[in-house]
């Protein structure tokens, strides 16, 4: 196992590095001069010059990385133009409140995808797996953020039961807290719900035709101990397979629902970041989330192999 | 000896042809493909239609008809600016569709090139594999969102961010399939006697990686359209007053107490296209081949 645990988290390594190669290569394609709409529209030539000295635009683009890539082996992120402030401090500080959107998301969709992929997979053929399968497909083509405005328009516009948007920190009062996250979480976790239990479903139905389930249940088993205890523990493995994928679905997808709900995490800095192209705070903001999602798929390989000896010793 | 199979003989059209018209017959007896077909079909009339059936100019403002709830008149409403919802939509579809085929064949052409490439050429396949990982270890549309916001609000630009975000799993789902591919005794046969790369890479491999490769142009398509309106949502799509799906749910997001028709259609007829496109991927997948999983993420 602890073979397994180095060569994979060195494999971690090159992903970094071209993770954060393109990071730094996002300031380089912009268009035309970035200082133009940060000094505005009247400065004149040397005030324009004066901000990219400041901001280390002036060098040749080699000098900006090999300066970058000094910051960053320090977890030195830049400067934000804009909010004047370390970037890795401004990210760090919001990441609580997405990580906790994307996590509470992550339960939701595996605990409905799972129970729906089971109940369609035992009643396979019947009405419900019908209607659980359709169910499914509709959250796997419904856009994220528009689920979340019909939310909003449905259960805090119309029926007033939630919060239109905004954010109650937990030390601050759990029950608003919990107030303000359930919808995000729902519209977030609906998508994946559908990927989840199209999974499960195809798993199960595989596993249930397996002999050593015909084994228990002639043996005079209940039907239940054998869906739970035999089948549905070996119909989980590929689905903890797709939860790393999942991840990165879900942090992409909370940048735009915490734009919807209004709530105060990285991906809000970001897209905020983008309106007032303060460039430091993107690519500090991109970079931390990627390094999360790159961290997570290491722990659900680890979680992986424990459960699939198979793959921990080599392909 | 090699021209005989440059111009099949008459005899191997006919039986091409036979296989093709029984692989559509087997589609369309299949009730999801024909459903999605049929919904999928809907919107690309719209979208060829469009300045026939819509039934107002997209961007015709109307001050008398503000924000107006859907009537015979105006069947999905009006927005802030009197302007016709369902013809906004129409013409929206244009752009959703066009922006998603752009992708799909950007991202098709890539993702097969670097994939035989990394597949084939054994000493490129670490390095290129390296980079697309590291392409998707960008969470979700983030990267798009970045590049798309880097590169400037534009129909082009939006195509490019979403090209380099979706090529990295394509040519990953066609390495997989060549590094199965170039092991078959087929394939050794044809080196056997003599064939060269390029002739063993396009007719023997390629032609047979190309099932994967349909189905995970559908699904391109699906969260092309759907990665489009994120973008034109969050203000780094083509601008506004286009009638980008996105840009129209984003305008309605500010009325969605007084208003909310406006974002409501928009969001339905993303929904029906790709729900369209992932039905008719389900469909391709069991018709094309019988023992891949249902495994679309």
């Amino acid at each position: 196992m602890s073979g397994f645990l180095i060569r994979r988290i060195l494999s971690a390594i090159p992903v970094l590095f071209v993770v954060s190669l393109v990071t730094f290569a996002i300031i380089a394609i912009v268009p035309g001069d970035v200082t133009a709409e940060l000094a505005g529209a009247e400065a004149s030539a040397e005030q324009r010059d004066q901000i990219r000295r400041q901001l280390g635009l002036d060098m040749p683009l080699w000098q900006q990385a090999v300066n970058w890539y000094g910051a960053l082996l320090r977890g030195d992120l830049g400067h934000s133009w804009l909010l004047n402030r370390p970037v890795t401090e401004a990210v760090l500080e919001r990441l609580p409140v997405t990580l906790s959107l994307a996590g509470i998301a992550l339960v939701l969709a595996v605990v409905m995808g799972v129970l729906l992929g089971v109940a369609a997979a035992i009643r396979h053929d019947s009405w419900l797996d019908q209607g659980t399968m359709s169910l499914a497909l509709l959250g796997l083509s419904v856009p994220d953020f528009w689920f979340g405005l019909i939310l909003i328009s449905v259960f805090s516009v119309g029926l007033a039961w939630f919060p239109t948007g905004g954010y109650v920190p937990i030390s601050e009062d759990v029950f608003g807290w919990a107030r303000s996250m359930v919808l995000p979480a729902l519209a977030l976790a609906f998508t994946q719900m559908g990927v989840i239990a199209r999974m499960t479903r195809a798993s199960m139905l595989e596993v249930l035709g397996q002999d050593y389930i015909r084994t228990a249940r002639a043996k005079g088993m209940l039907r239940p101990t054998v869906v739970f205890k035999h089948a549905l523990r070996n119909a989980l493995v590929p689905v903890i397979t797709v939860i790393g994928v999942m991840t990165g679905v879900l942090l992409g997808g909370a940048v735009v629902i915490e734009q919807v709900f209004s709530l105060p995490g990285v991906g809000r800095l970001i897209i905020g970041a983008i309106q007032r192209r303060d460039f430091p705070i993107i690519q500090g903001g991109l970079l931390i989330t990627a390094s999360i999602f790159v961290f997570v798929n290491i722990l659900v390989d680890l979680a992986y192999g424990w459960f699939d000896p198979r793959v921990r010793n080599g392909r | 000896m090699a021209d005989s199979t440059v111009t099949p003989p008459r005899a191997e059209t006919g039986a091409r042809r036979r296989a093709a018209r029984a692989l559509a017959r087997r589609l369309f007896r299949h009730r999801s493909f024909l459903i999605g077909f049929v919904l999928f079909g809907v919107i690309v009339a719209m979208a060829a239609l469009a300045d026939v059936v819509a039934p107002y100019l997209p961007n015709k403002n109307n001050y008398r008809a503000l924000l107006l709830p859907p009537s015979a008149q105006h069947w999905f409403g009006t927005d802030a600016f009197g302007r016709d919802i369902l013809s906004r939509v129409i013409h929206g579809t244009r752009i959703s569709l066009g922006i998603g085929l752009a992708v799909v064949l950007a991202t098709g052409v890539l993702g097969v090139v670097l994939g035989l490439l990394a597949g084939y050429v054994r000493w490129l396949d670490n390095v290129l594999m390296r980079v697309m990982d590291g392409l998707m270890a960008f969470p979700g549309v983030l990267l798009a969102i970045a590049l798309a916001a880097a590169l400037g609000p534009s129909l082009l630009n939006a195509v490019i961010a979403l090209t380099v975000t979706f090529t990295p799993r394509t040519a990953r789902i066609m390495r997989a399939s060549v590094l199965v591919i170039r092991e078959l005794p087929y394939v050794e046969a044809a080196v056997a006697v003599g064939a060269g790369h390029l002739r063993i890479v396009t007719r023997y491999i390629l032609a047979n990686a190309l099932s994967p490769l349909i189905v995970q142009m559908t699904f391109v398509f699906a969260v092309s359209i759907l990665a489009e309106a994120i973008l034109s949502f969050l203000g780094v799509g083509p601008p506004p007053p286009a009638p980008s799906l996105g840009n129209i749910i984003a305008d309605g997001r500010t009325y969605l107490q007084e208003a909310p028709w406006v974002a409501l259609f928009p969001g339905l007829v993303i929904a029906m296209a790709v729900l369209g496109l992932n039905l008719m991927g389900d469909g391709l997948r069991d018709v094309l081949d019988p023992r891949m999983q249902s495994r679309r993420i």
